[in-house]
Order: structure tokens, then sequence, then C-alpha cells
């Protein structure tokens, strides 16, 4: 059985993402002890911060220091680890699988999860929907919920169709304007200015 | 024009935080909340391009405009200001330092009496702040939670039934809301509890910073205590979580101080006095050695080891012996060497006519 999950280390400072694998050989099926001891490593961790992804094969014990340093002797069982195990999920997932989530792009504002990785920031509200699947299990480890209970906006909630509609058609004019498809962009503009203006005249597009 | 009016008039008055009144105010020097908000219809700043940033900050100044209740508002334009008055804001903490030093179009509105900012395009589209002097969460909740619904009747914040209000990280996504209870800490500094403090607070998921935000040095025994979890909590548990360690850690301060009192009194006030003295005759001297040697004075004073000085002029001297803050006081700019020299003058000035007048009297 296979468990894999994202963690969120010392989240944002350094905006350290992790890929954890737990299972009894490596992604190649290779037994392995672990780095720092005679026990054998069910932990495979890949660092996901920064372009150069590194590999670490730990024991149970040993990982649990490497993620949470500090903490181990004091409280082993409430560690940020053992809270994000309790997280599992995305049976299966092969390195392949990774490299191509990392090329999945938002299609509002473009950005991909490489990058959200990489710079620890989203590109617009709606890759809270988009990259739902990867975000759930970081949140939760953050916050350790992922249901909001505070106050809301009095007006409808944002994230409607035509604001998304707004962030997507803007990029697409300036692609235009790079493209130098100025028929294109000169319609994206009046399709931008319409629902502008209907925004504000109060009518929902 | 109106940046500079607004930077000199600043600089001759004290920000509502420092007056060094309100609840526990010996210890607890300010109560903040900020609260993260975007609008729906724009990408978040770091993936804006330039006309996007320059559309969100006439868009949401537009609309700040439209609030009737918030009528007063100062604008200033931080991307076209010099660094030495983005510097200055920065001291005053009217704006974060990602504000003053990133780059492209980014404002700040300030309230007359410089209670709360609005800082547009720094993380998020809408940063807004509130401080108060002493302990006071409550009330800094109730007045920025009444600011937050007058921005919002003007604009459509980005939020998610499930996740709340959405922020660019998402470690600030639900409540967007961030509080912090900034403490003057130097009995548990000298007497070497303050780590241990910190280890008990960060396993209840509680963040220490120093004076100036995230990776700041605890400068003059500051510490900023805030929260780190943002979502799944509603903003009053949020308020508790924070508010009730507060207390304790009065607690542990005072006891800190009396045990010094107790233990090494003749130590302890003559830490104090020298600390005083050097602060009142010194000719030249650095930011850091006066942040130190005040932190001791503001603790004598408030145990009444020095009489000549009261809380509020230590609390705005910690703040106008900053480097910009000397140089918009003096009105000139000058290098580290002047300026340790104009602290030091400065100094004299705020410290010495004190005690000459209680001498007199
Ligand atoms: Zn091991
Ligand atoms: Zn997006």
């Amino acid at each position: 059985m296979l468990h894999q999950l994202f963690l969120a280390g010392s989240f944002p400072a350094g905006a350290s993402l992790f890929r954890i694998t737990v299972q009894a050989t490596t992604a190649a099926g290779v037994i392995m002890k672990c780095k720092y001891c005679e026990k054998p490593a069910t932990f495979h961790i890949t660092e996901l911060t920064g372009p150069e992804m590194q590999e670490l094969h730990l024991c149970e014990d040993h990982a649990r220091e490497h993620l949470a340093p500090g903490e181990t002797e004091a409280e082993p069982s409430s560690s940020s680890l053992a809270g994000a195990l309790a997280q599992q999920l995305k049976i299966g997932q092969t390195a392949e699988e990774l490299a191509r989530l990392d090329q999945q792009a938002c299609p509002v504002c473009g950005i991909t999860f490489f990058e959200f990785r990489n710079e620890g920031r989203l590109g617009c509200p709606h890759d809270y929907i988009y990259f739902n699947a990867e975000l759930e299990p970081l949140i939760v480890n953050i916050h350790g919920s992922t249901k909001h209970v505070g106050k809301r906006p009095k007006r409808a909630a944002g994230g409607s169709d035509w604001q998304t509609d707004l962030i997507r058609l803007r990029r697409e004019l300036k692609e235009a304007i790079e493209e130098e498809r100025y028929e294109n962009a000169s319609e994206l503009r009046d399709e931008i200015r319409r629902i502008e203006e209907m925004a504000e005249s109060g009518k929902r597009p | 024009m109106e940046l500079h009016r607004t930077i000199h008039r600043l600089a001759g008055q004290c920000g509502e935080w420092l007056r060094g009144s309100g609840p526990e105010s010996d210890i607890v020097i300010s109560s903040r909340i900020r609260l993260a908000r975007n609008l729906a219809d724009f990408p978040f700043v770091r993936r804006c391009t330039d006309q996007d940033r320059a559309a969100i900050e006439s868009n949401v100044r537009e609309r700040l405009e439209r609030c009737q209740d918030l009528s007063g508002l100062i604008f200033l334009d931080v991307a076209e200001m010099e660094s030495v008055d983005r510097q200055f804001l920065v001291e005053r903490q009217l704006i974060s330092r990602e504000l003053a030093e990133s780059a492209g179009a980014r404002a700040v509105a300030i309230d007359k009496e410089e209670q709360y900012s609005l800082m547009i395009n720094e993380e998020d589209h809408l940063r807004i702040q509130l401080m108060k002097s002493g302990l006071d969460l409550e009330n800094t909740w109730a007045q920025i939670n009444e600011i937050d619904d007058l921005i919002e009747s003007q604009v459509n914040y980005g939020f998610h039934d499930e996740f709340g209000y959405l922020t660019a990280c998402p470690t600030n996504v639900g409540t967007g809301m961030r509080v912090s209870v900034m403490l003057h800490l130097p009995a548990l500094v000298i007497t070497r509890q303050i780590d241990k403090v910190f280890r008990s607070l960060q396993k209840i998921s509680l963040a220490v910073r120093g004076l100036y935000g995230e990776g700041s040095q605890a400068m003059g025994d500051f510490y900023q205590i805030s929260n780190q979890i943002t979502l799944g909590r509603d903003e009053q548990e949020l308020i508790r979580q924070v508010g009730d360690v507060v207390p304790v850690l009065i607690d542990y301060e005072r006891r800190a101080r009396e045990y010094l009192v107790r233990e090494s009194q003749k130590d302890l006030h003559d830490r104090v006095s020298r600390a005083y003295g050097i602060l009142c005759t010194a000719q030249t001297i650095s930011s850091e050695e006066t942040m130190h040697l005040l932190s001791s004075v503001r603790m004598g004073v408030n145990l009444g080891l020095i009489e000549d000085v009261e809380i509020p002029t230590i609390n705005q001297l910690f703040i106008h012996t900053q480097p910009a803050h000397l140089q918009k006081i003096r009105g000139v700019e000058l290098g580290t060497a002047d300026r340790n020299i104009e602290r030091a003058l400065y100094l004299q000035r705020h410290l010495r006519q004190k005690s000459d007048e209680s001498d007199n009297n």
C-alpha cells in the first residue's frame, strides 16, 4: 500500500513543500535502508522546493525528525507529520504523474502548479478550485481544517463566472497584443468593457 | 506635496499605538489586527501585469473614497516615494517591509488619527490593519470589522464558500486575519527564560516575531505574538487564542521583574541607571545600542527606579530615533555617522531636558 501526500514544511518562510511516499520499497521497487540507521526506509521524501528535486530515504523516526526538527522528543504523537499522515490521499502517484501535475496550468490566470510550489503564492482566486485536490491536503496541514467558519461577505460571494472571465479575458488580451493579433485584441477589449460596465451598473453580467 | 505635508505632520506627532496607555501598557505596547482581502476579478498581486496593478490601485482608491464613513483618508503613492519616506512609514508600522520593498503600482491609505492603514497591492490586493495602544483586542476587532464591512459594501471580495476569503498564500486563507500583540519582555530576556516561553508558544501554533515582523530581530526586547492558523476558527476564537496567552506572558514577565528586584536589586538598579546615563550623555550612538538601552530604561521607569521620564516619551524615542525618523525630523538626509551624532543629540534633548526640569523643581 502506498500513500502520498504533500506537506508544508516551514511554509511560507522557506516555502518548502515535500512529496512523501510511504511504502516498503522505493518507487523503483528497491528495499532501502534508512539514511541514518539500520532500519528499513519506509518514507521516501522528495523535496519539492526549488527546481532541483532531492530524494531522501528514511525510517519512520528519522522521517519525523527530518520533517519536524526539534519536536521529536517532546511530543512524538502530535508532530505535524502525524497530523498529515491522517490525510492520506492520491494513492499510486508516480514521478511521471507528479511531473504532469507540475505542468498543469490554471485556465484563468495561467499559473502552473510548478510555479506555485516554487514561489509559494497562488495566481488567482480560481486556483483554489482548479488545484483543489492538491491544495486541500496542504491547507489541512497548515490549518488543521478546510472549512471556513468565520465572517462572510454580506454581498453575493465573489468567484462568480463573470469575475473569473475578466481575469481570463485580460490575460488573453495581453497575449493577443504580444502576438500582434490586433483584431482579436479589439474584440477582447470590447468584451472586457461590456462585462466591467455591467458589473459597475449593478447588473450581474 | 501631500506626501511631504503628511510625513512632516506624522514626524511631529506620536502614533496612537505609542500613547503608552490602555490596559497592561507597562508590558503590552500595542494590539493589532490585519485582514487580507482580494478583489474577485483580478489575479493575485504577484501574477498581475503592470496594467492590472495600476487598475487595482485606482479601482480600490476610487471605491475607498466612495465610503462616506472612511472620510479623511490620506492616500500615499508608495511607488513614487523616495526610499527614506518608505522607510519612515515602515518604522512607524504604517506599511510593511514587503510593501516598501516590492516594485510596481502600490499605495497606502492612512486615517488622520493614525489608527489604521489600508495597503493596496501588498501580497494581497488589500491589507487592512488597525492598531491600538495596550491590550485591547476586542475593540480592535470591533473597529476593523466595521471598516471591512464598509469597504465590502463597495468591493467584491474573492470568497469561497468552503475556504473563506481567498488569499495569495494558503497560510492566510479563511479569515485572512492575523491578530498580534506586541509585548516588552526585558526581564524574561535578562533571566534567560524567553526561549523557553517561545518554544511553548510555538507548540500551540502561535508565532513570535520581532518589532518589525518576519525575520526582524527582537530589537529592544519587543516581541509580537500572533496566530498562525487562519482557517477553521472564527475571528472571536482567533482573538481568544492570542488574547488568552497574553496575561500568562504578562504574569511571567512581572514575576521575572520581581525576581530581579528581589535577588539582584543593586545590579538591576545599576544596569538601568547606566543605560539612562549613556542615553543622556552619549555624543554618538547607533540605533541598536539605543534600542537596547531604552529597553532597560523603560523597565526601570515601570519599576520606579527612574522617575524623571514617562513611558510615552520612551515609547516615542524608540521610533523617533530610527534612521528615517531622525532624517525626517531633522529635515535633511544623513549618512550613518551623522545619524549617530544626530541621534545622540536628539536623546539628550528629550531625556536631559526632563531631568533638568525635575532638578529645578
Ligand atoms: Zn532511521
Ligand atoms: Zn489561476
